[in-house]
């Protein structure tokens, strides 16, 4: 099973303080595949993204990616050149980069200081730019810093820098907040676009966005799996609805 | 590749800039050598000297700026990395009195005779020779810093915590050079230089020489400095500065990108303090103060931090204005160090550039050319800042 699989997650544990914020946590991700994630608050979605990036390390437990890179001993620029990208719950651009040169940040590329320093736009480079800036429709802003971007624009030029870094994983946390419900279907279908050449894995509240991707949906409570299975069918679970509406 | 990489400095306000630093650099000598001292428009000796030590704090400022406005690394210890530049320079000046000095001892400074050592510590062999002390100049503060800086950002150390770890390393610097055992004169420090490169340092054409060499080292490290912020690993470190977690998971190493220009920085600062010391004729311990540091953060405050312009202004324009205040009100220069910092924290957070920039904004002539066509250029029209 941890051969084939993207993502393989077997009994990982992290305690903060004695707060166990995974407990045993078992998952598995197979590639291609759109995934959601859902919770309540301190289910350990958000520990369950640090451990995958790096940020934070297992008590115990194993954690794979592509079936033989062991991710737990890797650092976050590391994971990163591996090929998994993240997004964080709260948009974060560089506010004081330009649209354009937050995609060239982001852009596939040694990514050593003597590489940088030297760096000089190449022409392809430059046209994967433009076709991202037409993707995330961005491209009659390229010239504007980030920071003029309105919240839903911002949420879209991370995921911008997250596909021009060519990540075969794409972590999400919570794209949808704070959008509009227009700005919310249109992330949806680029999402499931993105879907059809990467895999993704969602982190979400809000449960028309989770219906509007139809996809299939992990419940964490407590730091392990409650529930697994399509949207109506975790829904119609006893133990998810307790979770989530008995307390 | 090396060749776009300089390219990349030239634009029409750093010419500009250029301009006026190269009429200064060949004016202020002219004045002084070419006019006789009677003329109104002769510039006196110590006025050079001055203007040279101006320089060189000018290029202390744009050291602090190229970490602390780019990388957003306050760093309160800079001139650590200015003095041991100083004292590098001042072994090789006190190296070249030989016998002249008070005990006529041919090797051995006054001070060590003073002391009764017998021989020469193996640390200042070879500072008798210019090109040697030069690599020191560069290459002490440039291995201290990367050594300190490797254990701190590899530590993930930063923000206030950093800043006051560089306040103990100066301070800890301050207290070892002010021994005697150390071999750098205690208290007295390094002084009563004779030759520099076989000219005497109090001669006029030297002083002049010094002020050129000051001002070209603030142009070549000014176009260094600009080469470095406008290429993709300038704006790396402005991305560090603003969102240091989201550079990492761009797969950025933030502690290399760090190292870099914290060991840059303190290389520009040595170089500075050696082109000081043989200026104002001294180095001793007090360089160190921890005081000195935090005033060279203000200069750069005031210019407008994240400019390199800026931060030269402000070095000129504060030591100008402690100059004038010393002669003139000398308890009132204190206070006004102080009101001129919280002004421009509260009321003007890019400093005088930024000053320059928003006043130029309000003329309706330069909002027009704002809206020109957004064309897929390579996004370099704007320095970070």
């Amino acid at each position: 099973m941890r051969q084939s699989s993207l993502l393989y997650f077997d009994g990982v544990s992290v305690s903060f303080d004695g707060f166990r914020a995974l407990n045993s946590l078992s998952l598995v991700i197979e590639p291609g595949e759109m995934r959601a994630i859902i919770g309540p608050n301190g289910a350990g979605k958000t520990t369950m993204m640090d451990v995958i990036t790096g940020k934070t390390r297992p008590d115990s437990g194993e954690v794979f990616f592509g079936g033989a890179t062991d991710l737990t001993r890797m650092d976050e620029a590391a994971i990163a050149e591996l090929g998994i990208g993240r997004k964080f719950q709260k948009p974060t651009v560089f506010e004081s980069h330009t649209v354009w040169d937050n995609l060239e940040l982001a852009l596939k590329a040694p990514r050593g200081p003597f590489s940088t320093l030297f760096h000089v736009l190449r022409p392809a480079e430059r046209a994967r730019i433009e076709d991202l800036l037409e993707l995330i429709r961005l491209g009659s802003r390229r010239d504007d810093l980030a920071a003029n971007l309105s919240h839903g624009q911002k949420q879209w030029l991370e995921i911008g820098m997250l596909l021009a870094q060519e990540p075969q994983l794409l972590l999400v946390d919570e794209p949808a907040a704070g959008m509009t419900d227009a700005e919310t279907a249109e992330t949806a279908d680029l999402l499931r676009d993105i879907n059809k050449t990467r895999s993704v894995v969602v982190v979400e509240h809000d449960m028309t966005f989770i219906r509007a991707l139809g996809v299939k949906v992990t419940v964490l409570h407590e730091g392990s799996v409650l529930a697994e299975g399509s949207i109506d069918h975790v829904s119609s679970d006893e133990r998810v609805v307790e979770v989530y509406l008995g307390r | 590749m090396i060749t776009s990489f300089l390219v990349r400095a030239f634009d029409r306000q750093a010419a500009l800039f250029l301009a006026i630093l190269g009429l200064v650099i060949v004016a202020v000598p002219a004045l002084n050598l070419l006019l006789p001292p009677d003329h109104p428009l002769h510039v006196p000796t110590y006025a050079v000297s001055l203007m040279g030590k101006y320089l060189t704090y000018a290029l202390l400022a744009l050291s602090v700026d190229l970490v602390w406005g780019y990388c957003g690394i306050l760093s309160l210890g800079h001139g650590a990395f200015f003095a041991l530049g100083g004292y590098a320079m001042g072994m090789y000046l006190m190296r070249q009195i030989g016998p002249r000095g008070v005990y006529g001892d041919p090797v051995l400074p006054d001070f060590m005779v003073f002391l009764n050592w017998k021989e020469l510590p193996w640390y200042w062999t070879g500072f008798d020779m210019f090109p040697y002390a030069l690599m020191m100049v560069l290459l002490v503060p440039g291995v201290l810093a990367f050594i300190f800086g490797w254990f701190a950002f590899r530590s993930r150390v930063s923000g206030v915590y950093l800043s006051i770890i560089t306040q103990a390393l100066t301070y800890a610097l301050l207290l070892a050079f002010f021994r005697n055992d150390m071999g750098f004169g205690g208290n007295n420090g390094l002084t009563d230089f004779k030759d520099i490169l076989g000219f005497p340092v109090q001669a006029d054409g030297t002083r002049a020489a010094l002020f050129v060499a000051s001002g070209l080292a603030l142009v070549l490290c000014f176009l260094l400095a600009r080469s470095v912020t406008r290429s993709k690993l300038g704006k790396v470190l402005v991305a560090v500065r603003d969102a240091e977690s989201r550079t990492r998971f761009l797969g950025y190493r933030v502690e290399h990108y760090k190292l870099f220009v914290w060991t840059l920085s303190a290389m520009m600062a040595g170089l500075a303090g050696a082109l000081y010391v043989p200026q104002v004729g001294i180095i001793n311990p007090g360089e160190f103060e921890p005081a000195n540091s935090i005033e060279a953060v203000i200069w750069v405050a005031v210019g407008g931090r994240g400019t390199l312009f800026g931060p030269i202004f402000g070095a000129v324009l504060v030591n100008y204005g402690k100059t004038w205040f010393t002669a003139v009100l000398p308890e009132v220069w204190l206070f006004a160090l102080g009101a001129l910092f919280v002004v421009v924290t509260l009321f003007l957070p890019k400093g005088l550039v930024g000053l320059a920039a928003m006043v130029r904004a309000r003329l309706p002539r330069h909002r027009t050319l704002k809206s020109e066509p957004a064309t897929p250029s390579t996004g370099e029209p704007q320095p970070a800042e």
